[in-house]
């Protein structure tokens, strides 16, 4: 008997973390899908059910599409920055670079990576100001004028420009990913292909990226995942402008949950980001279970 | 993502069957003189290739933040007509203007929901870790299972509930709202990384303790929490890095300007100071250069976290 009391008692070592995950983080998901059936704002006493009106309204929303589309267009560009142009940057670290270097180089790559999306996001807006911004004054100098852009001003460049700087910052993190990934694979795999006669790109594509493919599938999942959730950076450059051009779902929740003050269309558009982002997160325990059988 | 080794050796693993290896066939018959010339020119070539594309890396990574920090010891004059160069004299002055327009401020504000923040993530998380791995907590799969859910919830989506639930709290508008979420979102992802440090500590370590008259509380203080301070500090930093940074949360739930921390701080202050850009720069540079710092102080438990975290 008291042996189950002991147990019921241990119950207290994971209660802290329960109550809060279950309270702060669970319960507020769930509520999320009740709110988004109701038609509600910070101020209106009585919330009204209106059902799926406001999945209706996302629906018909051309700015909804725009936002999706802006996500989707992130990720692809994400994808083939974080994993083919990161994982380039690791083998280059891993196979070329000698020890000493290698470790400098690493330090110097991930280093955007600590500092803020507001930090880096303010800077960048900088670099790409129109009159003195070094974006513009580089393209000048070597005679391209006609490329020159008010970069963040117009609807045709804001959002690439947003995420040029989002791979900026994240290039660095994920060759570091990559880099655990390749210092796991066995130093005779390499050394058997290069006694084999293979050069470093068919080492390359014949050692590396076949061993490293589960870092990459995680790589994939958690870049696309980011993708969708992207909220800061546009925020922070162009709070979705101009006239909507790179609002992304989560500026757009934002904009209609505290700006428009339509909480119940916000939280439907809470509801899709919920539901993709779930998506993704089935794909990856899928993913991961496959891979523990295997091991 | 859970499970084994705490050393930060990575560890040779299994044989796929994909050896790529032996499906390369050694076919190198007598090369003549000058396709091997022309190979040894490819590979001079491609050399350089490399370390071309690394150092242009080198340049594009560290250029924007040399450039904030030149730019924060320039005059406003000096920004415009010299961008590029060094500047001509060190001002200080524009720190101390950034500060008094607020950055001392919000740095302060950082710095208390941070470190409260590292604290309750960090013991309620190896709490549960303990309980976890050495009690049997009744439930235990189900509430691992729970933990591992909350990795994938993202905090957009509980945006608008939490929004009323703070204010139903009476924490809205006040340091404890941030740091009971940034302490409860990332409860899951910091559990998991020090679950997976505890699994390899033998159980006959605290089973002595036991044995030696200390009750699960104690053995947890005494010998179980000391053993674990490698990754107790990752996940510290880890968690310095996230709440120092989160921009979210931070938006939507500190109304009042005195209470805002670092990130939305600054982006208040850009709208105020549109013109002043050296002050600006100050800014921002104040704000990146603790992160950066601590980077480079605790680069190798920091980085620990983030692959025991992310790759196994």
């Amino acid at each position: 008997m008291s042996t189950t009391l002991m147990r019921w008692r241990s119950l207290a070592w994971v209660l802290p973390a329960l109550v809060l995950l279950l309270v702060f983080v669970y319960y507020p998901i769930v509520d999320n899908l009740r709110l988004s059936l109701f038609s509600w704002n910070a101020f209106s006493v009585a919330p009204t059910f209106v059902g799926l009106d406001n999945y209706r309204t996302a629906f018909h929303d051309p700015i909804f599409w725009t936002a999706l589309w802006n996500n989707t267009v992130f990720a692809v560009v994400s994808l083939v920055f974080q994993v083919g142009f990161s994982l380039v940057l690791a083998a280059l670290l891993e196979e070329f670079v000698h020890q000493r270097l290698r470790g400098i180089l690493r330090t110097i790559y991930f280093i955007p990576a600590v500092i803020s999306i507001t930090v880096a996001g303010i800077l960048f807006s900088f670099l790409y100001n129109p009159e003195i911004g070094l974006v513009n004054r580089l393209l000048g100098a070597v005679g391209l004028e006609s490329w020159q852009h008010s970069w963040l001003g117009e609807p045709s460049t804001a959002m690439g420009s947003i995420i040029a700087m989002s791979q900026w910052q994240s290039i660095g993190y994920t060759a570091i990913l990559f880099v655990v990934g390749i210092q796991r694979i066995p130093k005779e795999f390499h050394e058997a292909a290069k006694v084999d006669g293979a050069g470093p790109i068919r080492r390359f594509f014949s050692v590396t990226v076949p061993m490293v493919r589960e870092m990459t599938t995680l790589i994939i999942i958690l870049t696309v995942s980011g993708a969708f959730l992207v909220f800061n950076e546009v925020m922070v450059m162009t709070a979705g402008g101009p006239s909507d051009s790179s609002q992304v779902l989560g500026t757009w929740l934002y904009r209609n949950a505290f700006l428009n003050d339509d909480m119940g269309y916000a939280s439907a558009i809470a509801t899709v980001i919920f539901v993709i982002t779930l998506a993704i997160g089935a794909v990856q325990i899928v993913v991961s279970r496959r891979r523990r059988i295997q091991w | 993502m859970s499970a084994s080794s705490p050393t930060p050796t990575p560890t040779p693993t299994r044989q796929t069957k994909a050896s790529p290896t032996l499906a390369m066939t050694a076919n190198t018959p007598a090369v003549g003189r000058s396709t091997r010339a022309a190979r040894r020119f490819g590979a001079r070539a491609m050399r350089l290739a490399g370390w071309l594309g690394l150092a242009l890396l080198v340049v594009a990574v560290l250029y924007p933040l040399l450039w904030m920090v030149f730019s924060s010891f320039k005059s406003n004059q000096e920004v415009f007509a010299n961008p590029w160069g060094l500047p001509g004299k060190l001002r200080w002055g524009n720190f101390g203007r950034a500060g008094s327009a607020g950055v001392v401020r919000y740095f302060v504000n950082s710095v208390l929901v941070t470190s409260a923040s590292i604290l309750t993530t960090v013991l309620f998380s190896a709490w549960s870790a303990y309980g976890l791995v050495r009690l049997r907590v009744p439930f235990g799969g189900a509430i691992l299972g729970l933990l591992l859910g909350g990795l994938m919830l993202a905090p957009t989506v509980a945006l608008i509930p939490l929004f009323g639930l703070l204010q139903q709290l009476h924490i809205y508008d006040s340091y404890w709202a941030l740091i009971v979420l940034y302490t409860a979102f990332r409860i899951p992802f910091t559990t998991f990384l020090i679950r997976a440090y505890m699994i390899d500590i033998p159980p006959e370590v605290d089973e002595a303790a036991t044995l030696d008259g200390c009750s699960p509380t104690q053995a947890f203080w005494q010998v179980i929490l000391p053993m674990c301070r490698p990754i107790l500090v990752s996940a510290a930093l880890l968690q310095a890095l996230f709440a120092w940074n989160e921009f979210v949360f931070a938006l939507v739930f500190i109304s009042t300007g005195d209470l805002k921390t670092l990130p939305v701080g600054l982006m208040d202050m850009q709208s105020r100071l549109l013109t002043d850009w050296p002050v600006q720069f100050a800014g921002l540079t104040m704000a990146a250069l603790p992160m950066i710092v601590l980077f480079l102080i605790g680069q190798r438990q920091f980085l620990r976290g983030l692959t025991d975290g992310i790759g196994k």
